[in-house]
């Protein structure tokens, strides 16, 4: 079972501790279904737009479903570009369901007609998630385009019209819309939706606006300070442990799970260490080589790389380095810092001078498929990178800790 | 709490997967996910049949008795999180609403 690990895993000791080593399985595996999409947002974590011609069949795609389910792969977040818009979508969904793999979706909600919100509500073992980057189409559109708010509006309108229950508001926490998170949650409850908040990441087209967009140092004290005080009912996908540094643990794992107990799968059947981190650097195989899925979670070079021991680096003196573990390997990668020092949001500041070096590098992109007109800089800029809509990570609930065991919702 | 004469079984709805550190239980129906964080658990856990108490379901598994208390924290814990069920009379488990 864990042979092929590098390293001895320790007995005992935390579940974190355990989860660096990596598990059997992915807890939280994310599946972009298509690059394709109808909206071309500027923060984009796939670069998505233009469907991808390898894109994988519909019989490929049912044995990944058929090895998730021999996994016990419980549930895989679907994703995209907009993943509504593959012709089998609905038919992987039943596929999928009927297999125990539980479907949680993302979608802008372009498709969710009411027709198809009665069929998801008569469907159980399925979840869904809408997009939405601004509590008003003020600070929505500008970011998502034109109409997307009341595209988005109109999904949880005919969702919660069906009986739809507890569909999920997704929103990526940016510079313009921080001072929304109340607004965000009271819009939540009006659909009687969760809301759920994941950091904004300099992935994909996100690498073209990140500066611009990336909450101030003051912004993200007001995020940590509205987490502690309504973290609760709130989702976050694990996405904000690097304000675990300003003292109080995060909700969820507090632990970077790339390639350990999360990883992606991308339309063409890539398979990338966690949604943010769709490079060539972080691709540890092709589902459809060798032994499929399986073979590449338990035995890439580089998922393996990602469980033995990491050492904090520029981090390691830091006091705070214990909570939040030096942060996001795709944030550091994306602007060009080192993987083993600070975050480039490092509440304690001690990224600012690296962010502010002119030599700093942004590594190139290793694939794109935004449609021409979507990139805000095409100019000679050592920038252009790919990944996702709103990846959830594990979007889950805290995980508490007891003598025996640990327990999170999913 | 849960007694040591009581007779358990693991719920219908609950799957579990073993991990090198013990085993991921999965509840289908309130989408629970829970970690085992001991082998020893999880053996307990899996010997469960329905038809033994809890004693001899411990007694069998080898967890010397000075522990039996932390195992049955354990149990009571996943009990309450509908993974565990008594089939003991007047013991049935109060099944917490599925959360779909």
């Amino acid at each position: 079972m864990t042979e092929t690990l590098t390293t001895v895993r320790p007995t005992g000791g935390t579940l974190i501790e355990q989860f660096e080593f990596g598990l059997d399985a992915p807890i939280c595996l994310t599946w972009e279904l298509t690059y394709a999409c109808n909206l071309s947002c500027n923060h984009c974590l796939s670069s998505s737009g233009r469907r991808d011609p390898n894109e994988l069949t519909t019989k490929q795609c049912e044995d990944i479903i058929d090895e998730l389910q021999r996994m016990q792969v419980f549930y895989v977040n679907i994703g995209g570009g907009e993943p509504t818009i593959r012709p089998d979508f609905w038919h992987l969904l039943d596929y999928a369901i009927a297999h125990e793999v539980g479907i949680k979706f993302s979608t802008n909600g372009s498709r969710i007609t009411p027709e198809k919100a009665r069929l998801l509500a008569a469907t159980d073992y399925v979840d869904v998630q809408v997009s939405l980057d601004g509590a008003t189409a003020q600070v929505n559109d500008p970011l998502r385009g034109e109409g997307s708010f009341d595209m988005a509006l109109k999904a949880l309108t005919n969702l919660a019209e069906a009986g739809f229950k507890d569909a999920k508001i997704s929103v990526v926490v940016t510079r313009d819309n921080v001072h929304q998170l109340d607004a965000f949650k009271t819009l939540a409850d009006q659909f009687g939706a969760t809301l759920r908040l994941t950091r904004l990441r300099p992935s994909g087209r996100g690498a073209d606006i990140w500066d611009q967009l990336h909450p101030t140092a003051e912004q993200q004290r007001e995020l940590y300070d509205w987490l502690l005080l309504n973290g609760e009912g709130v989702l976050t996908g694990d996405s904000f442990f690097h304000l675990a540094a300003y003292g109080e643990a995060m909700p969820g794992l507090n632990l970077c799970g790339a390639g350990r107990v999360v990883c992606l799968i991308d339309p063409i059947g890539d398979v990338y260490a966690c949604p943010f981190a769709i490079h060539d650097r972080f691709k540890a195989g092709n589902v459809l080589d060798g032994n499929g899925f399986q073979e590449v979670w338990q035995e890439s070079e580089l998922f393996l790389e990602l469980r033995s021991p990491q050492t904090g680096g520029a981090c390691s003196s830091c006091s705070a380095y214990d909570s939040c573990r030096g942060g996001c390997m795709a944030a550091k990668f994306f602007t060009g810092l080192p993987l083993d020092g600070p975050d480039p949001e490092c509440v304690k500041g001690h990224s600012e001078d690296a962010l502010l070096d002119p030599n700093r590098v942004i590594p190139l992109a290793s694939q794109d498929h935004s449609r021409a007109s979507a990139r805000k800089n095409s100019g000679p800029i050592p920038i252009t990178i790919s990944r996702q809509v709103p990846a959830r990570f594990c979007d889950e609930d805290p995980l508490t800790e007891s003598a025996a065991l640990n327990s999170v919702t999913t | 709490m849960v007694e040591l004469t009581e007779i358990l079984q693991l719920s219908p709805s609950v799957a579990l997967r073993p991990e090198p550190f013990g085993a991921l239980a999965y509840h289908f129906g309130n989408r629970r996910l829970t970690f085992l964080k001991r082998p020893e658990l999880v053996q307990v856990v899996s010997s469960l049949n329905g038809t033994d108490p809890l004693k001899d379901v411990l007694q069998k598994c080898q967890i010397p008795e000075p522990k039996w208390d932390v195992f049955t924290k354990a149990i009571a814990s996943l009990m309450k999180a509908d993974m565990i069920h008594s089939l003991s009379p007047g013991k049935t488990s109060q099944k917490e609403p599925h959360n779909d």
